[in-house]
């Protein structure tokens, strides 16, 4: 099959790790990856924040960088949920009905949807033999709805101890805009989040959105915390000793 | 300290009254509430509890989501046709013997039921818990008109000795320990005595005790109601320790306060909220006491019963057509207890009237986004969405939250110079809609990024992004961007 990634932004150039491993994973797969180059920004940051005329215009813009594609695959759940979930009603917002009809064609999925719904593969071939977590970001939990995809496929992950995350459900703080406008009260949040993750005395703490991993990474970092942030994908790409 | 008085926002009347100072901001007012530990921990033991409490009582009911719908969708049919249930309620109520009275605002409230006090030469009133007497500031307006009012439900009668603030909508002292609260009645409530132990049936007849000849002594009451059944004119209230029963039977003058939003067409329709208001706020099945009281019946109950209907914002907030539907909100609690943002910050700085997540939209869709305090409650949120998932009446607070912030943006769109975040946001929006302009900003960011940073981590970042840097570290960008390897390596 032909794969449109979808990078975010941020991804892009904070994370680049994350879409690489897309990349090699679904090669190895055996498929194909198209990287549209006309994408920049899904334009969430905007619409959340309020600047809904502006999230329109990166909407279509978005939208338009992927038209025709057969699927499109975002290894970010809140990305993949405001194509899917926003979109509507950023159109509706702007009364673009043009804009809700080119959201509509897109057939975006959540990395961990697209393996298990879509190519009907639990197990990836991937070795990594680390104590890893997972931490459920909001947006893939109660937008997407992913449940326990992610966690399916890291249970067949060979060589790897998952571990379970006390209080996993609760947000880590960031929330876009929130982790600046209401900085303390982020900061209490995902104090709380890593305190849980040291708990677990996991070396490797995954998610399927680097936003999350962003502001949990942060303060791991801050604290010399001594656990690493991964993308659930850069695990899934990991093969190891052949 | 007293909350402010919630009445006098621009759009109502402020003449009554003085001015009070602006309130502050929701992080600025969470600062100091934050540094509380022993209230942030007295609150995540209370709202954890009643999140287990709720989580089972949902799921022992099989037909949860179904009730869920039914619930939104009286609601829903309620708020439709509002103006004709209110005509329906009105009729009702008066043939029952009972006067109605509409209140447009908090002040207009406060002077109807401080006028209805006086007439009855009462200099002492008793009151039950409610959150729409609060809203309007109802107990300071009588305390300044020389009437003294009794909070009878424990955990008001702990927030009025302590002159604290509510923190909680169901339980306003949610953020006290017991400990902390015998220890209050120990030194204030002569009936007490020394040895009062925690526990809450211990406070609830030691509350009981204190308050028995004022409650037999009582000649008016204030309440507030749960539910308007329009049909038979019917005030429906829900409690647990049985106090607001006490001020509906026994005083001579009877005066409910209640938003015009608390309006159900029928009794049948009560079926539904006897079920889900419950188990959403407390997880229990049914609550201790429901007491439902119709119009005056001679040698029985109060002589005279008066509501007032208080509109205070509330049409405002039906013409909004996405906001609207926070009007379905019964009050029960749940967003609060399951609120990562409240567990941490407690009620109160979301400002005087309603706490947690309905509150940051309850407040700005009713008194509109014009003051920073109100402009700031919908940006208190993560959109985390646990909200939306409890609310038993469906309503999508992230949605309207992020309606509301779409609102405080238009806002400042009029304003002659941008602010700096407007200005960010706009130029982030101009560069990004062009993959050319993104491309060689993107370069441009990540040099001086990498030049900001040490080992790899970025410490310190300059302007507005310096709140993100404040307790969390930012990776440096790697020096090659997944763009500039699919063209080295795929293209
Ligand atoms: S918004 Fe929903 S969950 Fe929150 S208090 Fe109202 S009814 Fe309850």
């Amino acid at each position: 099959m032909r794969v449109a990634l979808s990078v975010a932004c941020f991804d892009d150039v904070l994370f680049p790790g994350t879409a690489k491993a897309v990349t090699v994973l679904l090669e190895r797969l055996g498929h194909e990856v198209a990287f549209p180059p006309g994408q920049t920004c899904c334009g969430q940051f905007h619409w959340t924040a309020g600047y809904h005329r502006e999230a329109a215009g990166l909407a279509r813009s978005h939208s338009a960088a992927f038209e025709g594609c057969e699927v499109v695959v975002a290894p970010s759940a809140s990305c993949a949920a405001t194509v899917r979930d926003d979109y509507p009603k950023i159109a509706r917002t702007a009364r673009d009905p043009g804009l809700a009809r080119a959201a509509e064609a897109l057939a975006v999925y959540e990395l961990t949807e697209f393996l298990i719904d879509v190519l009907g593969v639990t197990d990836v071939g991937a070795y990594f033999p680390h104590r890893v977590t997972y931490h459920p970001s909001c947006r893939s939990l109660r937008i997407l709805g992913v449940g326990d995809r992610p966690v399916r496929l890291l249970r067949a992950v060979r060589g790897l101890d998952l571990v379970e995350l006390p209080s996993a459900e609760e947000c880590c703080g960031f929330g876009g805009a929130f982790a600046m406008k209401n900085a303390d009260v982020s900061v209490a949040m995902v104090a709380d989040k890593v305190r849980h993750v040291r708990d677990t005395g996991a070396d490797v703490v995954c998610a399927v959105d680097d936003s999350c991993l962003a502001h949990i990474g942060g303060a791991l970092s801050r604290l010399r915390g001594g656990v690493r942030t991964m993308h659930l994908a850069e695990i899934l790409a990991e093969t190891g000793p052949a | 300290m007293t909350a402010s008085s919630p009445g006098t926002t621009p759009s109502s009347s402020g003449r009554s009254g003085p001015v009070p100072a602006p309130r502050p901001k929701f992080a600025a007012a969470a600062r100091p509430e934050l540094a509380d530990t022993r209230m942030r921990r007295n609150l995540r033991g209370a709202t954890a509890a009643l999140r287990g409490r709720e989580a089972a009582a949902a799921a022992e009911t099989a037909d949860w989501e179904d009730l869920r719908e039914a619930g939104r969708a009286i609601k829903d049919d309620a708020l439709l046709d509002l103006d004709s249930h209110l005509e329906e309620l009105e009729r009702a109520v008066t043939e029952a013997g009972g006067t109605v009275h509409w209140a447009a605002d908090a002040a207009e409230a406060r002077r109807v039921v401080t006028g209805l006090v006086r007439a009855t030469g009462a200099k002492e009133v008793v009151k039950a818990a409610s959150a729409t007497t609060r809203e309007i500031g109802l107990n300071d307006a009588l305390a300044r008109a020389g009437v003294t009012v009794r909070e009878t439900g424990v955990a008001e009668m702990a927030v009025q000795l302590g002159e604290d603030a509510p923190s909680h909508l169901l339980s306003p002292a949610a953020h006290r320990d017991r400990a902390e609260i015998a220890e209050l009645f120990r030194r204030a409530v002569p009936a007490a005595g020394p040895g009062l132990a925690d526990d809450p049936e211990a406070l609830a007849a030691a509350a009981r005790a204190h308050l028995r000849d004022r409650f037999l002594r009582a000649r008016v009451a204030v309440t507030g109601a749960n539910f308007l059944v329009a049909e038979t004119g019917t005030l429906v209230l829900l409690e647990s320790e049985g106090n607001a029963r006490m001020c509906l039977t026994l005083p001579e003058t009877l005066i409910s306060v209640a938003g015009i939003d608390k309006v159900v067409p029928t009794w049948d329709d009560m079926e539904v909220f006897l079920q889900l208001l419950p188990r959403s706020s407390t997880g229990d099945r049914m609550t201790p006491y429901v007491s439902s009281w119709t119009g005056v019946t001679p040698g029985d109950g109060p002589r005279a019963l008066h509501l007032v209907l208080l509109d205070n914002g509330r049409t405002r907030a039906l013409a909004d057509e996405v906001g609207r539907a926070a009007l379905r909100c019964i009050r029960c609690s749940a967003c609060l207890n399951v609120c990562p943002v409240y567990e941490r910050t407690g009620g109160r700085p979301y400002g005087p009237v309603h706490p947690g997540p309905i509150g940051a939209v309850l407040t700005p869709l009713t008194r509109g986004v014009e003051s920073a305090a109100d402009a700031s409650l919908p940006y208190a949120s993560t959109l985390c969405g646990a909200c939306a998932d409890v609310c038993p009446v469906k309503i999508d607070i992230p949605d309207m939250l992020v309606h509301l912030r779409g609102k405080v943006v238009e806002s400042r769109r009029r304003r002659p110079v941008p602010t700096p975040e407007m200005a960010l946001m706009r130029g982030l929006a101009w560069t990004m809609g062009d993959p050319r302009r993104h491309e060689a900003a993107v370069r441009r960011g990540a040099r001086w990024a990498r030049l900001l940073s040490r080992g790899g981590r970025i410490r310190r970042l300059p302007g507005l992004l310096g709140k993100w840097t404040e307790a969390r570290d930012l990776p440096a960008p790697p020096p090659e961007s997944f763009r500039g390897w699919w063209d080295r390596t795929r293209a």
